[in-house]
């Protein structure tokens, strides 16, 4: 053992790891950034959940109760509807993620304190929002004094929607699928091109006929199909072990993660004219792999989120995916209920090849 | 009709950042030649060969190759020029003859005639028995063989070759130096670069490359004709005491010790260069055979990439 060897050797690293921006950024870049944005994305505080309302009875009193949920700033009413039915819709198409429902003889329910007044339709596919639902069900009302030290039951009759049995996979794995998604497209096609740079294979390509479209185009096909089959086998899985539904269209589903594992690999490409080295492509991948766990609405709704987490969250492709699963997979929504999902996978898709072919220049300078 | 000059250009200069990687480069290849690059590594051989198939943008001056201006018109050249690349470039994770199968594709090989072809390029280059093997797994002799193969598939009128025989066995040197000759009695142009004296005694011209900068143009006869130096050869018997005393001689240009001989280099400007070594060593009380003698390839390089003209030290 020489301790002036390991110093050497020490020497050496700090030098290497100055010069290599990328981990540089790592060390310090990814745990303050993702400290901030998580720190305060991660919050099951859930505020201002888009909610609609629809009141039958329509007197003093019902009004009162609304104006009473509203002060909880719990929810953020958006709309009122005239039927239950047209909340169930909103519901579906993922407009809203609570539905309250004041039937005609609300002020009658009131008074008696065996029955329970107003029902709570809530989005069951995100398991954070039922959970908010239930806490709003045993927040007490300014108006429900009535019965002096009477034991009421609840004001508020929670009914969750699409998975009434609260079981967690149905829950997670719509979700899941976005991310694994994520997790393996992303990581083929980054390292696709830098891999054949570092083999020297890219100074070959470049000099044949090749046109850049063609060389993009030609990478990502291949492995839209094995993203198409990983999705087949995350179904099946999910259907043999888990009992997880596709309640809506399967084809549906399929041109949702069509467009979605397009753009998945296109965000790959783009990592890989960026990156140097294939380790370099990781270290980007990282980078994108993780907000697309915590901002996407995978693991905490959406609605709870500070603006800017929002912002980032709506740029990624997996937000989009994970709405677009959740709604065709549990709500039995279809893609025209939710075209703006759709849409930005495929606007995405389109932005990013084109970036990555204009960035890969056939010129070595 | 194109123009009998296949590579014309002119004041080709490339930099990077500070460094001159070529500069000022004039260069006129012929149809049908083996034009050769000889120089050292980081003479710019490499810059030089990427700016003519349009990977690299001259700083400054213009080239035509195939009357395509490069880089501006490389899209189009591209189809009509073979590359080789200094670093095996094909997919190691390929066989032989898939490999050439991808390159057929990608070059657009009329499809009828892509089987026969390839099999008659296995055939040429001696991978009949490799056809089924990883290319990442062949020897140096065979990767280079397969590099060649995948260059000249698609016919091309120029080919670029970028230190093609720097990683392998001098048989197999030979062996490759006779398939450049073939392929130039078909009418393929060739560039060559090279730092083996002996490869580049083979072209049919060459161009000597220092720091970027063109030192010397012409056959190789002709550069050895005219190094403008008496080459002396000395036989000593200890010849490292003899290296000593000549190369104190401000009119000598150089001095290289090959096991006991020495070559020694002096301007022919000199008079009498015999006597000027014999009274040296004499002085000296070194014993030593001297002759004058013609000049070699490397006395040509020795003489054109000397920094200071001698005398001056």
């Amino acid at each position: 053992m020489s301790l002036s060897r390991i110093l050497a050797i020490v020497k050496k690293e700090v030098r290497q790891l100055r010069r290599d921006r990328l981990t540089f950024g790592m060390v310090v870049g990814l745990p303050v950034i993702q400290m901030l944005l998580f720190g305060y994305a991660i919050n099951t505080d859930v505020r201002n959940l888009k909610t609609a309302v629809t009141n039958l009875s329509g007197t003093h009193l019902s009004q009162q109760f609304v104006a009473a949920l509203r002060q909880t700033q719990v929810i953020d009413v958006i709309e009122f509807t005239g039927s239950a039915s047209a909340l169930e819709d909103k519901l579906r198409r993922g407009e809203i993620s609570i539905g309250v429902f004041i039937p005609a003889d609300f002020d009658r329910r009131v008074a008696d304190p065996t029955r329970t007044a107003v029902q709570l339709l809530v989005d069951g596919t995100d398991p954070t929002i039922l959970g908010v639902a239930n806490q709003l069900r045993l927040m007490p009302f300014g108006f429900d004094t009535t019965s002096a030290g009477g034991a009421r039951s609840p004001l508020l009759d929670v009914r969750p929607y699409y998975n009434p049995e609260r079981r967690t996979p149905v829950n997670i794995i719509p979700g899941l699928t976005g991310v694994i998604l994520t997790m393996t497209l992303i990581l083929f096609t980054a390292v696709a091109i830098v891999r054949e740079r570092e083999r020297g294979n890219l100074e070959l390509l470049i000099n044949t006929p090749v046109s850049s479209a063609e060389l993009m185009i030609g990478k990502i096909i291949p492995y839209i199909v094995i993203g198409l089959l990983q999705l087949a086998l995350i179904l099946a899985v999910g259907r043999l072990l888990f009992d997880v539904p596709v309640r809506g269209s399967v084809v549906e589903l399929y041109l949702a993660a069509l467009a979605f594992v397009a753009a998945n690999l296109s965000l790959g490409l783009l990592i890989s004219t960026a990156a140097q080295t294939q380790f370099q492509a990781m270290q980007m991948m990282v980078f994108i792999l993780m907000p697309s766990i915590l901002l996407s609405g995978f693991m905490f709704p959406f609605a709870g989120m500070p603006l800017v987490a929002q912002y980032i969250g709506e740029a990624l492709p997996n937000t989009h995916f994970i709405r677009l699963s959740r709604g065709i997979m549990l709500r039995d929504a279809s893609l025209l209920d939710m075209k703006a999902d759709l849409y930005y996978l495929v606007g995405f898709t389109v932005a990013a090849m084109t970036v990555a072919a204009l960035r890969f220049n056939k010129r070595l300078d | 009709m194109e123009s009998h000059h296949i590579i014309d250009a002119r004041g080709l200069t490339k930099q990077f950042g500070d460094l001159v990687a070529v500069s000022n480069l004039d260069l006129t290849v012929e149809r049908g030649q083996i034009y050769g690059f000889l120089g050292p590594n980081g003479s710019g051989k490499s810059t030089t060969i990427r700016m003519l198939c349009g990977l690299l943008t001259p700083t400054e001056g213009s080239a035509t190759v195939l009357d395509f201006e490069v880089p501006g018109d490389s899209n189009r050249l591209k189809p009509r020029i073979g590359y080789m690349t200094q670093k095996f470039s094909l997919f190691t994770d390929l066989t032989v003859h898939e490999n050439l199968l991808f390159i057929a594709e990608i070059y657009s090989y009329p499809k009828a005639e892509r089987s026969a072809r390839i099999e008659q390029l296995l055939e040429r280059y001696n991978l009949v028995a490799q056809r089924r093997q990883l290319a990442g797994t062949m020897s140096g002799g065979q990767k280079q063989r397969l590099a060649l193969a995948c260059a000249v598939l698609h016919h091309p009128d120029l080919l670029l070759l970028d230190e093609p025989t720097s990683a392998v066995d001098p048989q197999s040197r030979r062996d490759f130096w006779s398939n450049l000759f073939r392929l130039a009695s078909d009418g393929t142009t060739i560039l060559v670069s090279t730092h083996y004296m002996d490869e580049a005694e083979r072209c049919h011209r060459l161009a000597i490359l220092d720091h970027g900068v063109k030192v010397a143009d012409g056959t190789p006869l002709d550069l050895r004709a005219r190094t403008g130096m008496n080459i002396v050869e000395v036989i000593a018997d200890d010849p490292y005491a003899a290296q000593v005393t000549i190369h104190e001689l401000p009119e000598v240009a150089s001095v290289t010790q090959l096991g006991v001989r020495l070559r020694v280099l002096i301007p022919e400007s000199f008079d009498a260069p015999l006597a000027l070594i014999e009274k040296a060593l004499r002085a000296q009380q070194i014993d030593a055979r001297v002759q004058l003698t013609d000049a070699t390839l490397e006395d040509v390089f020795v003489a054109v990439t000397l920094k200071q003209p001698p005398g001056d030290s």
